[in-house]
């Protein structure tokens, strides 16, 4: 196996970072290419679901929502108690780490097809749909269920993310458009989307150098926390693909989403529905440790964890 | 043209995820409008690249009545100054048409 030059351009990035390199993406740049992704991650399960019935997927959409709701809540006491976090910022850790990354989503999509792994293709379905319970899940922890005069804002803030929007988008987009309709859009979406992927990774790598530093200065515990929830979310996550029946490539890809902790919708609806949690305790957890580890080494782990369930 | 009227230019900056909750209720406690600006810097929480929503940070200047202004000044320190990063000043300015704001 070929190492994915994609993973070069995180580590480039890192690198960049480490050494202080004034390189950065310009902020517009990076938007376009995050938009980039997600509608073209979007169209990829719009333009596949388009040829499936989509009522056999419902038990399945409704077992994923169930593991988004119990893995903030799996997360919560392990803060709160052994880690010894206020319970703000317990809840909000809770609800970045049950919700997903897309962007480790499309590193185990690309992953998965360079070791000829296919994996079903309303996975960008599971996704859009695990963003949402954690982050409420994670304002019910912090607040309780009598944060009722919250819940409009909270429900505007979430269904209009960009991630969401983009993503329900594209799906729309791409099962309405079907296979024949989105060959004109396919250069920038389809062909050049590991480019893209490339560039994206390049920034996430700086960021996430950006990140390292305040990781010493959280503890020990959080950076155990970042490494062994994945873990314990992953395998958790595998079993349940393996139950519902999954591929190999999905059970992997069910593994990896359970794993990847959100840092764009998450943090952005937690810092307006429970201000008091530290934003950077969160961020520098899932982005700082968690995320390179997913990348680096999660994918292939987590792909050879669905292999053994399969066996 | 009436130039006595005390008219305050306020200038806050903030965290750009509070953008639509700080402008809705700059809007709410009487001001006229406001400008919004993409703003890095450092300060009491550390630098704030800009790099990407979460760490960005923005500056909004109102232009308004010094009594608009001094409740402004109260509400938002109420409102936010306990849990988001905020600074916030004044300053008298001469504006031309007054009235308007």
């Amino acid at each position: 196996m070929s190492f994915d030059p994609i993973l070069l351009f995180f580590i480039l990035g890192l690198l960049s970072g480490v050494v202080r390199s004034p390189l950065r993406l310009p902020p517009q740049a990076y938007e376009l290419v995050s938009i980039v992704l997600l509608l073209a991650i979007g169209l990829k399960g719009g333009v596949e679901l388009s040829a499936t019935a989509f009522l056999p997927l419902l038990p399945q959409v409704l077992v994923v929502t169930l593991m988004g709701v119990a893995l903030p809540l799996l997360a919560f006491p392990v803060l709160l108690y052994a880690g010894r976090f206020p319970r703000a910022d317990a809840a909000s850790i809770a609800a970045h780490y049950g919700s997903v990354s897309v962007g480790t989503y499309a590193v185990a999509a690309a992953y998965l097809v360079n070791v000829g792994v296919g994996f079903e293709a309303h996975m960008p379905l599971l996704l859009v749909i695990l963003e949402v319970p954690a982050i409420i899940v994670g304002v019910w922890l912090a607040k309780g269920v009598s944060a009722s005069g919250q819940w409009r804002e909270l429900a505007h803030e979430i269904l209009s993310g960009k991630g969401i929007v983009l993503l329900l988008g594209g799906l729309a987009i791409g099962w309405i458009a079907g296979k024949e309709g989105v060959t004109t859009i396919e250069p920038l979406f389809f062909d050049a989307f590991k480019g893209v992927l490339a560039l994206f990774l390049l920034e996430m790598g700086i960021i996430t150098a950006s990140k390292l530093g305040d990781l010493k200065r959280y503890g020990p515990f959080l950076v155990v926390f970042a490494v062994a929830m994945p873990l314990l979310s992953a395998f958790l996550g595998g079993w349940l693909g393996f139950f519902l029946s999954l591929s190999i490539g999905g059970t992997a890809m069910l593994a990896t989403l359970a794993a990847s902790a959100s840092y764009i919708a998450v943090p952005a609806a937690m810092r307006i529905s429970v201000p008091e949690a530290n934003p950077s305790l969160s961020l520098t957890a899932s982005l700082g440790l968690s995320f390179p580890f997913n990348v680096l080494l999660g994918v292939p782990l987590y792909l050879e964890w669905a292999r053994w369930l399969h066996s | 043209m009436d130039n006595n009227t005390a008219t305050t230019l306020l200038t806050v900056i903030t965290e750009s995820s509070l953008e639509s909750k700080l402008t809705q209720t700059l809007l709410e406690y009487g001001a006229k409008g406001y400008t919004v600006t993409d703003a890095r810097g450092s300060g009491a929480r550390g630098v704030r690249t800009g790099n990407w929503d979460e760490e960005s940070n923005i500056r909004v200047e109102v232009i308004c009545s010094a009594e608009v202004a001094e409740k402004l000044e109260h509400c938002l320190e109420d409102k936010f100054y306990k849990d988001y990063a905020m600074v916030l000043f004044s300053q008298p300015v001469h504006v031309l048409r007054p009235n308007k704001f």
